[in-house]
């Protein structure tokens, strides 16, 4: 249960060790399962383990995006609460955890700056009924976590021209074309499980 | 077969969320009808995720859990989301923005043939539609800032080739075209640009600000 009216390090504690008791909040931690418990059993400890993990983290993005600490703080708890709502929609064949809560961020950043709409592309019929491929799941966790890895170690130069280009709105013009990340493996898993949902409407 | 894509900027920014909404419009298409294109968008949006993932991050406000907790409870059930349509030549993102399909855009002739129709978007560029009979040559112009061009029917050449649906040529100010519709089927495409078009021939110069490209 929710820990409430407490002093916020004691809410802290209480999260600690409720990790601790289920998956131990380190960076092996899987995030993926945490929300499909929120989706199957609308698990409140997996989901307080993802809130300290990614509520700050959405903050920091809104932040650094321009908005102010207390809209920050607002729409990084709208951003929580789509979260819960939504993760059966989460799939993992498709996008780690981190990003597909990027995605909700990004959208709720859009609203709240009043930026351009930015319609979605035409939804593919694979939800929460087309049972996610294990293998393609792994797989893509593993290259996600290639992917921050290489992140990490591009050059400062580069680095912050990506950085800029997702927080700080550089426009499409001045975003440089190589980004040296490895987004291939990404995009190759995607394709495979987009042909295998191709293959099973057919 | 698709053998024009959306570059990588344009996905980075799409998936950044910075571009001009006629511009989110134009790749929002070509990605319903390109799944080479739906794949690297997801490549993109993991960068945005990697990103995320990074420490630094702010602290959260003391109550901040229990305020989502108890939001959460009270909320009503997830509304359903409105079903998508699309017709055959438009895709979801276009029906959208038109608020139906084909038969309820309200084309205007703007001569030699062509029609066209504004969507409307936020004044930060135009998009709209064109409907160019085949055989037909789109009225010769040059180019100050960028210009998507993604064809939804029939096909049209120029000097980069043959674009046929759900081909998009991306046009940079250097690039001077002259796209011709393929004889045939009329070639129907969703333009969008960040500046005006300067047109060279068969549309004189006066008329442009009645066009409103
Ligand atoms: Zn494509």
């Amino acid at each position: 249960m929710v820990q409430e009216k407490r002093p916020f390090w004691a809410v802290m504690a209480g999260l600690n060790s409720v990790s601790r008791k289920t998956t131990a909040a380190t960076s092996d931690t899987d995030w993926g399962d945490m929300l499909r418990r929120v989706a199957q059993t609308q698990d409140s400890e997996a989901f307080a383990a993802l809130f300290a993990h990614f509520g700050p983290r959405v903050k920091g993005y809104l932040m650094k995006s321009g908005a102010d600490a207390a809209s920050a703080e607002e729409c990084a708890q709208d951003v929580m609460v789509t979260v819960w709502r939504k993760a059966d929609q989460f799939n993992p064949a498709r996008a780690s955890a981190a990003t597909w809560i990027f995605t909700i961020a990004r959208n709720r950043r859009i609203d709240m700056l009043r930026r351009d709409k930015r319609p979605e592309p035409e939804d593919l019929p694979w939800g929460p009924e087309a049972e996610p491929d294990q293998e393609d799941a792994m797989a893509l966790q593993q290259e996600s976590e290639q992917l921050a890895a290489a992140l990490q170690e591009l050059p400062e130069a580069q680095r912050s021209m990506i950085e800029r280009a997702y927080f700080n709105d550089l426009s499409h013009s001045e975003i440089a074309d190589a980004t040296g990340l490895p987004l291939g493996t990404i995009k190759s898993r995607i394709r495979l499980a987009l042909e295998r949902l191709r293959h099973s409407l057919n | 077969m698709i053998t024009h894509h959306l570059n990588d900027k344009l996905l980075m920014a799409y998936s950044a969320g910075s571009l001009p909404e006629a511009f989110n419009l134009v790749v929002a298409t070509h990605i319903s009808i390109c799944d080479e294109c739906r794949a690297r968008l997801a490549s993109f949006d993991a960068i945005g995720g990697a990103l995320l993932d990074q420490d630094d991050s702010a602290e959260m406000g003391a109550q901040s859990l229990s305020t989502v907790m108890a939001r959460i409870k009270t909320a009503g059930p997830v509304a359903k989301e409105k079903p998508q349509t699309r017709d055959a030549v438009l895709p979801a993102p276009l029906v959208a923005a038109i608020g139906g399909g084909l038969d309820k855009v309200q084309w205007r002739a703007v001569g030699g043939g062509v029609r066209q129709a504004i969507l409307k978007t936020s004044d930060k560029a135009t998009a709209r539609l064109l409907h160019i009979p085949g055989g037909v040559a789109v009225p010769d112009h040059g180019h100050q800032g960028l210009e998507l061009t993604l064809v939804l029917q029939g096909a049209f050449r120029d000097e980069d080739g043959r674009f046929g649906r759900g081909d998009i040529e991306i046009a940079s100010e250097e690039v001077e075209h002259t796209p011709v519709a393929e004889p045939g089927m009329d070639c129907i495409c969703l333009a969008a640009t960040d500046a005006p078009l300067k047109f060279r021939s068969i549309l004189p110069r006066l008329a442009q600000p009645f066009l409103r490209i």
